[in-house]
Protein backbone atom coordinates (compact mmCIF):
# COMPACT_ATOMS: atom_id res chain seq x y z
CA UNK A 1 0.00 0.00 0.00
CA UNK A 2 1.26 3.63 -0.46
CA UNK A 3 0.80 6.25 1.33
CA UNK A 4 -1.14 9.67 1.15
CA UNK A 5 -1.91 12.14 3.44
CA UNK A 6 -4.58 14.41 4.25
CA UNK A 7 -2.49 17.07 3.70
CA UNK A 8 -1.09 16.07 0.46
CA UNK A 9 -4.69 16.00 -0.99
CA UNK A 10 -5.99 19.15 0.97
CA UNK A 11 -3.03 21.50 -0.56
CA UNK A 12 -3.26 19.61 -4.36
CA UNK A 13 -7.24 20.68 -4.09
CA UNK A 14 -6.08 23.81 -3.01
CA UNK A 15 -4.04 24.42 -6.42
CA UNK A 16 -6.70 23.09 -8.21
CA UNK A 17 -9.31 25.14 -7.31
CA UNK A 18 -6.69 28.94 -7.77
CA UNK A 19 -5.75 27.03 -11.10
CA UNK A 20 -8.69 25.44 -12.70
CA UNK A 21 -10.67 29.56 -11.42
CA UNK A 22 -7.31 32.12 -12.55
CA UNK A 23 -6.08 30.23 -15.97
CA UNK A 24 -8.17 29.13 -19.00
CA UNK A 25 -7.82 26.04 -20.59
CA UNK A 26 -4.77 25.87 -23.16
CA UNK A 27 -7.20 24.23 -26.02
CA UNK A 28 -9.95 26.88 -24.81
CA UNK A 29 -7.59 29.99 -25.41
CA UNK A 30 -6.74 28.30 -28.85
CA UNK A 31 -10.62 27.92 -29.36
CA UNK A 32 -10.77 31.28 -28.54
CA UNK A 33 -8.53 32.85 -30.97
CA UNK A 34 -9.87 30.69 -33.57
CA UNK A 35 -13.06 32.10 -33.56
CA UNK A 36 -11.50 35.60 -32.96
CA UNK A 37 -10.45 35.14 -36.48
CA UNK A 38 -13.53 33.17 -38.25
CA UNK A 39 -16.65 34.85 -36.14
CA UNK A 40 -18.45 37.01 -38.97
CA UNK A 41 -19.91 39.33 -36.29
CA UNK A 42 -18.29 42.35 -35.42
CA UNK A 43 -20.10 42.40 -32.03
CA UNK A 44 -19.25 38.93 -31.65
CA UNK A 45 -15.21 39.65 -32.16
CA UNK A 46 -15.61 42.67 -29.88
CA UNK A 47 -16.50 39.78 -27.46
CA UNK A 48 -13.97 37.48 -28.20
CA UNK A 49 -11.43 40.17 -27.83
CA UNK A 50 -12.56 41.43 -24.53
CA UNK A 51 -12.64 37.83 -23.33
CA UNK A 52 -9.18 37.06 -24.47
CA UNK A 53 -7.17 40.17 -22.57
CA UNK A 54 -9.89 38.71 -19.76
CA UNK A 55 -7.70 35.47 -19.46
CA UNK A 56 -4.60 37.14 -19.89
CA UNK A 57 -5.24 39.57 -17.39
CA UNK A 58 -6.48 36.71 -14.62
CA UNK A 59 -3.49 34.43 -15.67
CA UNK A 60 -1.19 37.01 -14.92
CA UNK A 61 -2.43 38.36 -11.75
CA UNK A 62 -3.58 35.30 -10.30
CA UNK A 63 -7.52 36.54 -10.22
CA UNK A 64 -10.95 34.70 -10.95
CA UNK A 65 -11.38 34.58 -14.85
CA UNK A 66 -15.00 34.99 -13.90
CA UNK A 67 -16.61 35.99 -10.45
CA UNK A 68 -18.97 33.18 -10.16
CA UNK A 69 -16.44 30.74 -9.18
CA UNK A 70 -18.92 28.21 -8.84
CA UNK A 71 -19.81 24.76 -6.81
CA UNK A 72 -16.23 22.90 -6.75
CA UNK A 73 -17.16 19.71 -8.58
CA UNK A 74 -14.43 17.10 -7.57
CA UNK A 75 -14.15 14.08 -10.23
CA UNK A 76 -11.50 12.01 -8.11
CA UNK A 77 -9.95 8.62 -9.05
CA UNK A 78 -8.36 6.96 -6.14
CA UNK A 79 -6.36 3.57 -7.00
CA UNK A 80 -7.18 0.82 -4.72
CA UNK A 81 -3.88 0.41 -3.44
CA UNK A 82 -4.15 4.04 -1.68
CA UNK A 83 -4.04 4.25 1.72
CA UNK A 84 -5.09 7.19 2.88
CA UNK A 85 -3.79 8.33 6.21
CA UNK A 86 -4.43 11.28 8.79
CA UNK A 87 -8.31 11.47 7.97
CA UNK A 88 -11.23 11.06 5.57
CA UNK A 89 -10.53 11.64 1.98
CA UNK A 90 -13.76 13.91 1.66
CA UNK A 91 -12.45 15.38 4.21
CA UNK A 92 -9.31 16.34 2.70
CA UNK A 93 -10.97 17.43 -0.23
CA UNK A 94 -13.25 19.60 1.78
CA UNK A 95 -10.66 21.49 3.60
CA UNK A 96 -8.38 21.91 0.17
CA UNK A 97 -11.59 23.52 -1.00
CA UNK A 98 -12.00 25.94 2.09
CA UNK A 99 -8.16 26.75 1.73
CA UNK A 100 -7.69 27.51 -2.28
CA UNK A 101 -11.21 29.52 -2.58
CA UNK A 102 -10.05 31.64 0.66
CA UNK A 103 -6.05 32.07 0.34
CA UNK A 104 -7.37 32.84 -3.54
CA UNK A 105 -9.73 34.83 -3.19
CA UNK A 106 -12.21 33.53 -4.94
CA UNK A 107 -15.63 33.72 -4.52
CA UNK A 108 -17.55 31.38 -1.83
CA UNK A 109 -20.91 30.74 -3.47
CA UNK A 110 -22.29 27.68 -1.98
CA UNK A 111 -25.51 27.52 0.52
CA UNK A 112 -25.72 25.05 3.04
CA UNK A 113 -29.86 25.00 2.33
CA UNK A 114 -31.27 25.44 -0.97
CA UNK A 115 -35.08 26.38 0.70
CA UNK A 116 -35.24 28.43 3.53
CA UNK A 117 -32.49 30.39 5.09
CA UNK A 118 -29.87 29.38 1.80
CA UNK A 119 -27.01 30.28 4.36
CA UNK A 120 -23.66 30.92 2.66
CA UNK A 121 -20.99 28.70 4.03
CA UNK A 122 -18.38 30.81 3.65
CA UNK A 123 -15.70 28.78 2.61
CA UNK A 124 -17.56 27.03 -0.36
CA UNK A 125 -17.51 23.87 0.75
CA UNK A 126 -19.78 21.22 0.21
CA UNK A 127 -17.51 20.15 -2.92
CA UNK A 128 -19.48 18.06 -5.45
CA UNK A 129 -17.71 14.83 -4.90
CA UNK A 130 -17.67 11.94 -7.77
CA UNK A 131 -14.97 8.89 -6.27
CA UNK A 132 -14.41 5.84 -8.56
CA UNK A 133 -12.22 3.29 -7.35
CA UNK A 134 -9.64 2.21 -9.85
CA UNK A 135 -6.43 -0.08 -10.20
CA UNK A 136 -3.07 1.29 -8.81
CA UNK A 137 -1.25 3.36 -6.09
CA UNK A 138 -2.29 6.95 -7.87
CA UNK A 139 -5.25 9.51 -6.63
CA UNK A 140 -6.05 11.49 -9.77
CA UNK A 141 -8.08 14.48 -9.42
CA UNK A 142 -10.07 17.16 -11.86
CA UNK A 143 -11.46 19.86 -10.56
CA UNK A 144 -14.49 21.34 -12.40
CA UNK A 145 -15.83 24.70 -10.69
CA UNK A 146 -18.98 25.46 -12.46
CA UNK A 147 -21.21 28.77 -12.37
CA UNK A 148 -24.86 29.08 -11.96
CA UNK A 149 -25.38 31.16 -15.03
CA UNK A 150 -24.35 28.31 -17.23
CA UNK A 151 -25.30 25.34 -15.05
CA UNK A 152 -29.37 26.73 -14.56
CA UNK A 153 -29.52 26.16 -18.25
CA UNK A 154 -28.73 22.27 -18.24
CA UNK A 155 -31.68 19.75 -19.20
CA UNK A 156 -32.38 16.28 -18.73
CA UNK A 157 -35.10 14.37 -21.64
CA UNK A 158 -36.05 11.11 -20.89
CA UNK A 159 -36.38 9.61 -24.59
CA UNK A 160 -37.43 6.66 -26.36
CA UNK A 161 -35.63 4.25 -28.54
CA UNK A 162 -37.81 5.57 -31.33
CA UNK A 163 -36.92 8.48 -30.98
CA UNK A 164 -33.24 7.88 -32.13
CA UNK A 165 -30.51 10.32 -33.51
CA UNK A 166 -32.69 13.16 -34.52
CA UNK A 167 -34.63 12.84 -30.89
CA UNK A 168 -31.44 13.67 -29.43
CA UNK A 169 -30.12 16.60 -32.06
CA UNK A 170 -33.40 18.02 -31.18
CA UNK A 171 -33.24 17.61 -27.61
CA UNK A 172 -29.67 19.29 -27.55
CA UNK A 173 -30.96 22.06 -29.85
CA UNK A 174 -33.66 22.97 -27.76
CA UNK A 175 -32.21 22.77 -24.56
CA UNK A 176 -29.40 25.11 -26.21
CA UNK A 177 -31.75 27.48 -27.91
CA UNK A 178 -33.68 28.35 -24.30
CA UNK A 179 -30.03 28.72 -22.70
CA UNK A 180 -29.71 31.79 -25.10
CA UNK A 181 -26.77 34.39 -23.77
CA UNK A 182 -27.31 33.31 -20.28
CA UNK A 183 -24.79 30.45 -19.87
CA UNK A 184 -21.96 33.15 -21.17
CA UNK A 185 -21.60 32.01 -24.77
CA UNK A 186 -19.47 30.39 -26.93
CA UNK A 187 -20.27 27.54 -24.72
CA UNK A 188 -19.15 24.38 -24.25
CA UNK A 189 -21.52 21.50 -24.43
CA UNK A 190 -21.74 18.33 -22.81
CA UNK A 191 -24.28 16.16 -24.21
CA UNK A 192 -24.29 12.54 -21.87
CA UNK A 193 -26.69 10.03 -23.35
CA UNK A 194 -27.83 6.28 -22.39
CA UNK A 195 -27.87 5.35 -18.46
CA UNK A 196 -30.46 6.27 -16.37
CA UNK A 197 -31.39 9.24 -15.24
CA UNK A 198 -28.41 10.25 -12.52
CA UNK A 199 -26.11 8.31 -14.79
CA UNK A 200 -26.87 10.49 -18.11
CA UNK A 201 -26.78 14.05 -16.02
CA UNK A 202 -23.21 12.59 -14.40
CA UNK A 203 -22.12 11.77 -18.51
CA UNK A 204 -23.06 15.07 -19.66
CA UNK A 205 -20.93 16.53 -16.78
CA UNK A 206 -18.22 14.40 -17.29
CA UNK A 207 -18.23 15.64 -21.16
CA UNK A 208 -18.17 19.26 -20.11
CA UNK A 209 -15.19 18.60 -18.22
CA UNK A 210 -13.47 17.21 -21.36
CA UNK A 211 -10.86 19.12 -23.28
CA UNK A 212 -12.23 21.00 -26.07
CA UNK A 213 -9.36 19.40 -28.47
CA UNK A 214 -10.47 15.92 -28.16
CA UNK A 215 -13.37 13.41 -29.68
CA UNK A 216 -15.47 11.15 -28.19
CA UNK A 217 -12.86 7.55 -29.52
CA UNK A 218 -16.37 6.21 -30.71
CA UNK A 219 -16.12 7.32 -34.22
CA UNK A 220 -20.03 7.20 -34.39
CA UNK A 221 -20.13 9.42 -31.39
CA UNK A 222 -17.04 11.65 -32.84
CA UNK A 223 -19.19 12.64 -35.76
CA UNK A 224 -22.08 13.20 -33.68
CA UNK A 225 -20.53 15.80 -31.89
CA UNK A 226 -19.13 17.55 -35.20
CA UNK A 227 -22.90 17.67 -36.63
CA UNK A 228 -24.68 18.60 -32.99
CA UNK A 229 -21.82 21.56 -33.16
CA UNK A 230 -22.29 22.66 -36.79
CA UNK A 231 -26.55 22.89 -35.91
CA UNK A 232 -26.03 24.72 -32.62
CA UNK A 233 -23.90 27.11 -34.41
CA UNK A 234 -26.78 27.40 -36.72
CA UNK A 235 -28.68 29.13 -34.39
CA UNK A 236 -27.22 32.33 -34.08
CA UNK A 237 -26.59 32.97 -30.66
CA UNK A 238 -23.05 33.95 -31.05
CA UNK A 239 -20.74 35.66 -28.42
CA UNK A 240 -22.03 37.07 -25.25
CA UNK A 241 -25.68 36.03 -27.08
CA UNK A 242 -25.54 38.87 -28.90
CA UNK A 243 -25.48 36.60 -32.75
CA UNK A 244 -23.05 35.60 -34.64
CA UNK A 245 -21.89 32.09 -35.61
CA UNK A 246 -19.71 31.03 -32.75
CA UNK A 247 -22.38 29.85 -30.03
CA UNK A 248 -20.40 26.98 -28.83
CA UNK A 249 -16.31 25.94 -29.20
CA UNK A 250 -17.42 22.16 -28.79
CA UNK A 251 -19.77 19.74 -28.08
CA UNK A 252 -18.64 16.73 -26.23
CA UNK A 253 -20.98 13.78 -26.30
CA UNK A 254 -20.41 10.77 -23.94
CA UNK A 255 -22.55 7.69 -23.73
CA UNK A 256 -23.11 4.51 -21.45
CA UNK A 257 -25.46 1.23 -21.64
CA UNK A 258 -28.61 1.54 -20.97
CA UNK A 259 -32.12 -0.32 -20.71
CA UNK A 260 -33.84 -1.60 -23.47
CA UNK A 261 -36.82 1.10 -23.14
CA UNK A 262 -34.74 4.26 -22.68
CA UNK A 263 -33.07 6.90 -24.36
CA UNK A 264 -31.79 9.36 -21.88
CA UNK A 265 -30.14 12.85 -22.97
CA UNK A 266 -28.69 15.40 -20.64
CA UNK A 267 -27.23 18.24 -22.11
CA UNK A 268 -24.57 20.40 -19.37
CA UNK A 269 -23.70 24.05 -20.64
CA UNK A 270 -20.35 25.33 -19.60
CA UNK A 271 -19.25 28.81 -20.26
CA UNK A 272 -16.87 30.47 -22.25
CA UNK A 273 -13.53 29.38 -19.75
CA UNK A 274 -14.68 26.00 -19.78
CA UNK A 275 -12.61 25.97 -16.10
CA UNK A 276 -11.02 23.02 -15.37
CA UNK A 277 -7.45 21.92 -13.47
CA UNK A 278 -6.04 17.98 -13.38
CA UNK A 279 -3.16 16.79 -10.93
CA UNK A 280 -2.05 13.37 -10.38
CA UNK A 281 -0.77 12.40 -7.05
CA UNK B 1 -23.44 51.86 -33.96
CA UNK B 2 -22.25 54.62 -31.99
CA UNK B 3 -20.36 54.74 -28.95
CA UNK B 4 -21.60 56.87 -26.18
CA UNK B 5 -20.07 58.01 -22.83
CA UNK B 6 -22.28 57.98 -20.49
CA UNK B 7 -22.48 59.79 -16.69
CA UNK B 8 -24.56 58.71 -14.14
CA UNK B 9 -27.41 59.68 -12.89
CA UNK B 10 -28.78 59.37 -16.84
CA UNK B 11 -31.17 61.80 -18.17
CA UNK B 12 -33.99 60.83 -20.33
CA UNK B 13 -32.75 62.86 -22.98
CA UNK B 14 -29.19 60.50 -22.53
CA UNK B 15 -31.23 57.21 -23.01
CA UNK B 16 -33.07 58.41 -25.87
CA UNK B 17 -30.39 58.24 -27.52
CA UNK B 18 -29.23 54.79 -27.01
CA UNK B 19 -30.13 52.09 -29.75
CA UNK B 20 -29.32 48.48 -29.70
CA UNK B 21 -26.26 47.66 -30.63
CA UNK B 22 -24.48 50.66 -29.71
CA UNK B 23 -21.35 50.69 -26.87
CA UNK B 24 -21.60 52.48 -23.78
CA UNK B 25 -18.62 53.68 -21.47
CA UNK B 26 -20.17 54.35 -17.72
CA UNK B 27 -18.62 56.83 -15.58
CA UNK B 28 -20.04 57.57 -11.95
CA UNK B 29 -21.63 55.81 -9.47
CA UNK B 30 -23.86 52.71 -10.18
CA UNK B 31 -25.34 50.49 -7.63
CA UNK B 32 -24.42 46.58 -7.25
CA UNK B 33 -27.11 44.48 -6.01
CA UNK B 34 -28.55 40.93 -7.39
CA UNK B 35 -30.86 38.67 -6.03
CA UNK B 36 -30.89 38.61 -2.44
CA UNK B 37 -30.85 42.28 -2.11
CA UNK B 38 -33.52 42.82 -4.68
CA UNK B 39 -35.71 40.18 -2.31
CA UNK B 40 -34.96 42.46 0.72
CA UNK B 41 -35.54 45.99 -1.63
CA UNK B 42 -39.28 44.61 -2.14
CA UNK B 43 -39.63 44.04 1.27
CA UNK B 44 -38.42 47.50 2.74
CA UNK B 45 -41.06 49.01 0.09
CA UNK B 46 -43.49 46.65 0.74
CA UNK B 47 -42.76 47.97 4.53
CA UNK B 48 -42.85 51.59 3.49
CA UNK B 49 -38.80 51.81 4.66
CA UNK B 50 -37.06 53.58 2.19
CA UNK B 51 -34.50 52.33 -0.15
CA UNK B 52 -30.81 51.86 0.87
CA UNK B 53 -29.99 54.82 -1.64
CA UNK B 54 -32.86 57.05 -4.13
CA UNK B 55 -32.44 55.21 -7.72
CA UNK B 56 -33.85 57.56 -9.81
CA UNK B 57 -32.03 58.25 -12.81
CA UNK B 58 -29.28 55.67 -11.82
CA UNK B 59 -28.22 51.86 -12.91
CA UNK B 60 -28.34 49.06 -10.95
CA UNK B 61 -25.37 46.06 -11.90
CA UNK B 62 -26.83 42.56 -11.19
CA UNK B 63 -22.96 41.68 -9.51
CA UNK B 64 -22.15 39.25 -7.17
CA UNK B 65 -17.97 40.17 -6.92
CA UNK B 66 -15.21 38.53 -6.19
CA UNK B 67 -13.46 39.24 -2.62
CA UNK B 68 -10.84 42.01 -3.01
CA UNK B 69 -7.35 40.86 -2.61
CA UNK B 70 -4.92 43.77 -0.62
CA UNK B 71 -4.87 46.76 -2.75
CA UNK B 72 -7.29 46.13 -4.73
CA UNK B 73 -10.91 47.83 -5.16
CA UNK B 74 -12.76 45.09 -5.92
CA UNK B 75 -12.28 41.48 -7.00
CA UNK B 76 -13.41 39.98 -10.65
CA UNK B 77 -16.74 41.72 -11.07
CA UNK B 78 -18.49 40.61 -14.45
CA UNK B 79 -22.54 40.27 -14.60
CA UNK B 80 -24.73 37.47 -13.33
CA UNK B 81 -27.58 36.59 -15.16
CA UNK B 82 -30.62 39.04 -15.54
CA UNK B 83 -33.37 36.74 -15.77
CA UNK B 84 -33.50 35.91 -12.29
CA UNK B 85 -34.24 39.86 -11.18
CA UNK B 86 -37.55 39.82 -13.70
CA UNK B 87 -39.49 39.14 -11.02
CA UNK B 88 -38.15 42.03 -9.51
CA UNK B 89 -36.68 45.24 -12.19
CA UNK B 90 -40.53 46.37 -13.86
CA UNK B 91 -41.82 47.58 -9.46
CA UNK B 92 -37.41 49.68 -9.65
CA UNK B 93 -37.94 51.05 -13.13
CA UNK B 94 -41.80 52.33 -12.43
CA UNK B 95 -39.72 54.05 -9.32
CA UNK B 96 -37.59 55.91 -11.53
CA UNK B 97 -34.60 53.66 -12.17
CA UNK B 98 -32.57 54.12 -15.34
CA UNK B 99 -31.85 50.55 -16.21
CA UNK B 100 -29.71 47.99 -16.08
CA UNK B 101 -26.82 45.95 -16.31
CA UNK B 102 -26.54 42.09 -16.81
CA UNK B 103 -26.38 39.74 -19.28
CA UNK B 104 -29.07 37.43 -20.78
CA UNK B 105 -32.50 37.74 -22.46
CA UNK B 106 -34.96 39.48 -20.22
CA UNK B 107 -39.16 38.32 -19.72
CA UNK B 108 -41.60 40.23 -22.00
CA UNK B 109 -42.85 41.88 -18.81
CA UNK B 110 -39.84 43.55 -18.14
CA UNK B 111 -39.17 44.60 -21.70
CA UNK B 112 -42.78 46.36 -21.52
CA UNK B 113 -41.54 48.09 -18.59
CA UNK B 114 -38.08 49.48 -19.99
CA UNK B 115 -40.08 50.93 -23.16
CA UNK B 116 -43.01 52.04 -21.10
CA UNK B 117 -40.58 54.04 -18.58
CA UNK B 118 -38.13 54.85 -21.25
CA UNK B 119 -35.31 53.02 -19.73
CA UNK B 120 -32.44 51.19 -20.93
CA UNK B 121 -30.92 47.55 -20.38
CA UNK B 122 -26.76 47.64 -20.81
CA UNK B 123 -25.25 44.03 -21.35
CA UNK B 124 -21.50 43.79 -20.31
CA UNK B 125 -19.54 40.79 -21.35
CA UNK B 126 -20.26 37.76 -19.70
CA UNK B 127 -16.92 36.50 -18.28
CA UNK B 128 -14.88 39.62 -18.47
CA UNK B 129 -15.13 39.72 -15.01
CA UNK B 130 -10.86 40.88 -14.09
CA UNK B 131 -11.10 43.10 -17.25
CA UNK B 132 -14.27 45.04 -15.75
CA UNK B 133 -12.85 45.57 -12.19
CA UNK B 134 -10.77 47.41 -14.08
CA UNK B 135 -13.04 49.69 -14.29
CA UNK B 136 -14.61 49.84 -11.09
CA UNK B 137 -12.06 52.45 -8.99
CA UNK B 138 -14.26 52.11 -5.33
CA UNK B 139 -16.99 49.53 -4.13
CA UNK B 140 -18.96 50.37 -0.60
CA UNK B 141 -21.27 48.38 0.70
CA UNK B 142 -24.51 50.32 1.61
CA UNK B 143 -26.95 48.31 3.09
CA UNK B 144 -26.97 44.24 4.10
CA UNK B 145 -23.43 43.27 4.60
CA UNK B 146 -24.41 39.55 5.67
CA UNK B 147 -25.25 38.70 2.27
CA UNK B 148 -21.56 38.90 1.58
CA UNK B 149 -20.93 39.02 -2.36
CA UNK B 150 -24.61 39.76 -2.66
CA UNK B 151 -24.49 42.48 -0.41
CA UNK B 152 -26.37 46.06 -2.34
CA UNK B 153 -23.41 48.47 -3.08
CA UNK B 154 -22.22 51.64 -4.50
CA UNK B 155 -19.45 51.38 -6.71
CA UNK B 156 -17.64 54.40 -8.80
CA UNK B 157 -16.68 53.69 -12.19
CA UNK B 158 -15.02 54.50 -15.28
CA UNK B 159 -15.43 54.02 -18.73
CA UNK B 160 -16.79 50.95 -17.43
CA UNK B 161 -17.93 49.35 -20.88
CA UNK B 162 -20.71 47.97 -22.04
CA UNK B 163 -23.30 47.37 -24.94
CA UNK B 164 -27.17 48.52 -25.50
CA UNK B 165 -29.09 45.31 -25.56
CA UNK B 166 -32.65 46.93 -24.88
CA UNK B 167 -33.56 50.48 -25.81
CA UNK B 168 -36.42 52.62 -25.19
CA UNK B 169 -38.32 51.97 -28.23
CA UNK B 170 -38.30 48.15 -27.75
CA UNK B 171 -35.57 46.74 -29.43
CA UNK B 172 -34.12 43.81 -28.43
CA UNK B 173 -30.21 43.01 -29.45
CA UNK B 174 -30.50 39.33 -28.25
CA UNK B 175 -33.42 38.85 -30.65
CA UNK B 176 -32.24 40.70 -33.93
CA UNK B 177 -28.47 39.60 -33.34
CA UNK B 178 -29.60 35.83 -33.35
CA UNK B 179 -32.09 36.42 -36.51
CA UNK B 180 -29.31 38.10 -38.09
CA UNK B 181 -26.56 35.16 -38.01
CA UNK B 182 -29.16 31.79 -37.59
CA UNK B 183 -29.27 29.51 -40.49
CA UNK B 184 -32.41 27.44 -41.80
Amino acid sequence: MREISFETIRDTVAALAIEACCRMPEPVLAAMRKAREEEPSPTGRDVLAQLLKNADIAASETCPICQDTGLAVVFAEVGQEVHITGGLFEDAVNAGIAKGYTEGYLRKSSVEEPLFERRNTRDNTPAIIHTKLVAGDRIELRLAPKGAGSENKGGLRMLVPADGIEGVKRAVLDIVSHAGASPCPPMVIGVGIGGNMELACLCAKRACARDVDTHNPDPRYAKLEDELLELVNGLGIGPAGLGGGTTAFKVNVEFCATHIACLPVAVNINCNAARHAHAVI
Amino acid sequence: MQTHHLNTPLSKDDIRKLKIGDAAYISGTVYAARDAAHKRMMEALDAGEPLPADLAGQLIYYVGPAPAKPGQAIGSAGPTTAGRMDAYAPRLLELGLAGMIGKGNRSKAVMDSIRQNGCVYFAATGGAAALIARSIKKYTVLAWPELGPEAFAAMEVEDFPVIVVADCEGGDLYEEGRKQYAKG
